[in-house]
């Protein structure tokens, strides 16, 4: 790069000004670059090169001589390096005299700035804060960027544990989200402490018949419609004290507290049976479905133990199953022993 | 108080004393938990039981802890970030200090509930400042200490010889004097401008 006559008054104001311009001639030769912008080329030899040469212009589309570079003065330019690292600039070009004393005559000054590929720019040619002017807020933007970077990752790491502790929190829950039942967890804390403090209770297994029925010709609204008014109808029939809980899908457990005799509970399963056999509308279509329950009571037990009780309520529900849909059975000794038949209380069919 | 500040006292005892020391810490407090979370705002008194119970178990003199906690926060690894903004804030270790009146401001832009004390420096010569920290009788009260901690770390970072002293807290104003013995005593730290803190 030889210096013109006139780039001499220029180019020292403008290297602190803006270290990022270039001076071009008449002809579109660059005759002096800013000395961020010269680290740009490193140590390629710039002499002859014209600007377009160095820089693509990239928006607005404009020819390559000086007069279509005029065109395009003043406004906002879009260029890129033509040399990898390939670098994305923002620029302005002014066009100076072409009489006169001042600049190089016809020639023009091109301001640049890396825009948003700063970080990138400041990487891959080493710049320090010195390359910027001091009122330049290229600095305080990259601060902002490790700053944000820096809150943005604190923030990731409390949303990954927040996140975690909700999940946890919703598996410690005891309450099913869909009928707003007790769930199994809360079952179990129920029952251990009914059994420590040596109250009377009764377990109640009660599956729902004909539900998969409903998923399947109606589909899963109409299923969890059908688990809803359930769960409703079980909340109206037990006394507050009582506990029902949504095992699983279909299967609910309900411990009962108060009037646990066999007829008080037996009552209470075929007054559940009967109020669930009644038609559930959905969508215009009649949902029904019946249910099988099994239940043994806990005094029963000299020291009722909790997989016990389990146990022989499941057992109960089988027997109940093995009945036909909408059967009651209590546990007895007798439905373990396979010889059943003789010693069962008598069930209930609800629909007798 | 910003669970910022608290999380700093928390890494600093972990990280320099172990973390079975901050355990004991947050066990005699009864804190009920052994992690602050910095994003999180906590109770004020917290932080000054922190301190205290820190202090104590550490048997130094509160200042001395705050000061410790001032250069932990610009030598320590895991502050790398902290070190990094504090070193935009000038290419030599004067500019660095001339940048602390906009030390608040500048904290705020990265998180805009994070109020500093405010900062003044002033030139008494080109080798004697005083920096005013106007704590008021804020939660930050002694926080002149911990700036005395985090500009001698700084110094170091920049390769300058200084002595710093803090003249005590008065009126709800702490003065720390710092005289400046050489500017470039040693090579210091590299600052890459584009290197992103990890």
């Amino acid at each position: 790069m030889s210096g013109l006559p006139g780039e001499n008054h220029l180019g020292p104001v403008l290297d602190t000004l803006c270290p990022m311009h270039a001076v071009l001639d008449a002809t579109g030769q660059v005759i002096h670059l800013g000395p961020t912008l010269k680290k740009l080329f490193a140590d390629r030899n710039l002499n002859g090169a014209r600007f377009t040469d160095l820089f693509e212009i990239r928006r607005p589309r404009v020819g390559p001589t000086m007069d279509d570079l005029r065109r395009i003065a003043h406004g906002k330019l879009h260029l890129r390096l033509r040399d990898a690292p390939c670098t994305e600039l923002k620029g302005v070009l002014v066009p100076l005299p072409e009489t006169g004393d001042f600049g190089v005559l016809g020639g023009a000054i091109v301001n640049l700035s890396f825009g948003i590929s700063v970080t990138d720019a400041v990487r891959d040619f080493s710049l320090t804060s010195a390359d910027f002017a001091p009122t330049d807020l290229t600095v305080e933007m990259l601060y902002l960027i490790e700053a944000k970077s820096a809150v943005v990752a604190a923030s990731r790491k409390l949303n990954l544990q927040l996140q975690g502790a909700k999940i946890a929190a919703e598996e410690q829950a005891f309450t099913d989200t869909l009928t707003g039942l007790k769930n199994r967890r809360a079952m179990d804390l129920v029952l251990r402490r009914l059994i420590l403090s040596g109250q009377n209770f009764a377990l109640m297994n009660l599956d729902l018949d004909y539900f998969k029925a409903v998923n399947d010709n109606f589909g899963h609204a109409a299923g969890d419609h059908v688990l809803q008014h359930v769960a409703r109808v079980m909340v109206e029939e037990i006394r507050r004290e009582d506990t029902i809980i949504r095992t699983g899908g279909d299967e609910f457990v309900l411990v009962l507290t108060q009037k646990v005799d066999r007829h008080a509970v037996a009552e209470i399963a075929r007054r559940l049976i009967e109020r669930l056999e009644q038609p559930i509308s959905f969508g215009g279509h009649e949902c029904r479905i019946s249910a099988s329950v099994g239940a043994t009571l806990s005094c029963r037990y000299s020291d009722p133990d909790l997989s016990m009780l389990h146990e022989d309520a499941d057992c109960a529900l089988y027997a109940a199953k093995g009945r036909g849909r909408g059967c009651f059975v209590l546990y007895h000794a007798a439905l373990r022993s396979g010889s059943g038949q003789a010693g069962e209380l008598p069930e209930r069919r609800v629909d007798d | 108080m910003h669970g910022l500040i608290n999380k700093s006292v928390e890494r600093f005892v972990r990280d320099t004393y172990g973390r079975d020391v901050w355990v004991g810490v947050t066990r005699r407090l009864d804190l009920g938990f052994t992690e602050f979370e910095a994003l999180l705002t906590y109770d004020p008194d917290i932080t000054q039981l922190v301190l205290d119970e820190v202090a104590q178990t550490l048997a130094k003199a509160r200042s001395e802890v705050l000061e410790d906690i001032g250069t932990y926060l610009v030598s320590h690894p895991s502050f790398e970030a902290l070190r990094r903004l504090l070193r935009f804030g000038g290419v030599t270790f004067v500019e660095f200090l001339q940048s602390l009146d906009d030390l608040p401001e500048r904290t705020r832009l990265a998180l805009s509930d994070f109020d500093l004390p405010r900062l003044e420096l002033s030139e008494h010569s080109n080798d004697f400042y005083t920096l005013t920290v106007y704590t008021g009788d804020t939660e930050l009260a002694q926080f002149g200490y911990v700036v005395v901690g985090l500009l001698r770390a700084m110094a170091d970072d920049y390769g300058a010889l200084v002595l710093l002293e803090h003249k005590g807290v008065r009126g709800g104003t702490e003065i720390v004097e710092i005289h400046l013995l050489e500017m470039a005593f040693a090579d210091g730290r590299a600052f890459d401008l584009g290197a992103r803190a990890r």
